[in-house]
């Protein structure tokens, strides 16, 4: 018996000469095609870190950012702001406060975007982009796993 | 949405917490079709219990099948199950799986995003349905490497074999592992920072 086969597809900026051809589950309207419309969403998801040097760079918040509180909670903060802030006393990453709170990941970014302005919790810079080509990292990634 | 009372959430364990010096956290994405054991693999190497975190995706024209032709927005909402594990004082990794609906995945604002890398695990049984999930990550150009889940009475194929049936570039490593174990799933861990590294060392080169 044969088994199925798969046709390898390649990175979206550098296609390969013969164009791949359509992919029979993607409707004209694909998670691609709808992309651009998704920007004002990307963006919202930007914030003021609080920590920087003034001048006002900005950080995503990513699942694997780590926040911590900075001030006990102010009586005028929402219950989920306040619960935030209170499971938020050690290093607690975004995807942990979601899952803390049972509140979807949009939302959670969404309070801490206040609470970041605020200066009630601080973000730790999350290593987001230069990630992948960091040898130096990688290495102390696999260090870490083979004491497991 | 509801919302539990503020004195009602749990927070972490106080074994759970990490320690005030973590200041970077990476994180590794394990992917696969439904029920190929992505939250036991998760669950084996964590130091946490797996937790779940959600996102709601509220976008017209998603092009779910059932929903496609009609006006109405598709509210789907996306789980993952997460886990943890403290590489240094300063440094933790995530790993985070998914029980389906992969298509959905790449809608999340930055999960794939700033990942070391993917791993995708495989069912022989159901070679398949990981094919959508691998020509996502190709076409992101996400990193990966593939580990096939070595279930009791899956059919065992020749690493060649699958490699061809896969299509995939012959640098890809791919690895068989029983997902329940730590040690299994460690090393193929392992062997995906392995790769990332060559990847990187290669680059440098360039």
């Amino acid at each position: 018996m044969t088994p199925p086969r798969r046709r390898r597809r390649y990175p979206e900026e550098q296609l390969p000469p013969p164009p791949p051809p359509p992919l029979p589950d993607s409707p004209p309207d694909s998670p691609e095609a709808a992309a651009p419309g998704n920007r004002k969403e990307v963006e919202r998801l930007y914030i003021l870190t609080g920590t920087g040097a003034g001048d006002g760079e900005r950080a995503p918040i990513d699942l694997v950012t780590l926040i911590v509180a900075r001030a006990e909670p102010p009586p005028s903060a929402a219950p989920e702001q306040s619960a935030l802030l209170r499971i938020c006393q050690a290093p607690l990453s975004v995807a942990e406060i979601s899952a803390y709170l049972d509140l979807p990941f949009s939302v959670v970014t969404v309070l801490l975007t206040d609470l970041l302005a605020a200066e009630l919790a601080q973000a730790r810079a999350p290593l987001v982009k230069q990630a992948r080509a960091d040898r130096s990292l990688l290495e102390a990634v696999m260090h870490g796993l083979q004491k497991l | 949405m509801d919302f539990k009372s503020s004195d009602t959430v749990t927070g972490p364990l106080p074994e759970d917490h990490l320690p005030h010096t973590a200041e970077t956290a990476v994180k590794i994405v394990i992917v696969g079709g439904f029920g190929v054991g992505k939250t036991t693999m998760v669950g084996s190497v964590s130091e946490i219990k797996p937790l779940t975190t959600e996102e709601t995706m509220t976008q017209a024209g998603i092009g779910v099948d059932d929903n496609y032709g009609s006006d109405t927005k598709t509210a789907t909402t996306v789980a993952m199950d997460f886990g943890r594990i403290s590489i240094t004082e300063q440094l933790v990794l995530y790993l985070f799986g998914t029980p389906g609906q992969e298509r959905f995945w790449f809608l999340w604002n930055g999960l794939f995003e700033g990942a070391l890398g993917a791993v995708v695990l495989l069912d022989t049984r159901r070679l398949e349905v990981s094919f959508d999930v691998i020509g996502r990550l190709e076409e992101k150009g996400v990193p990966f490497v593939v580990a096939v889940n070595d279930f009791p009475d899956a059919p065992r194929h020749p690493v060649e074999d699958l490699r061809q049936a896969l299509d995939l570039a012959p640098e890809i490593p791919i690895v068989t592992c029983d997902a329940r174990r730590r040690a299994a799933s460690r090393d193929v861990l392992m062997t995906l920072l392995r790769f990332l590294h060559a990847l990187a060392t290669a680059k440098a080169r360039a």
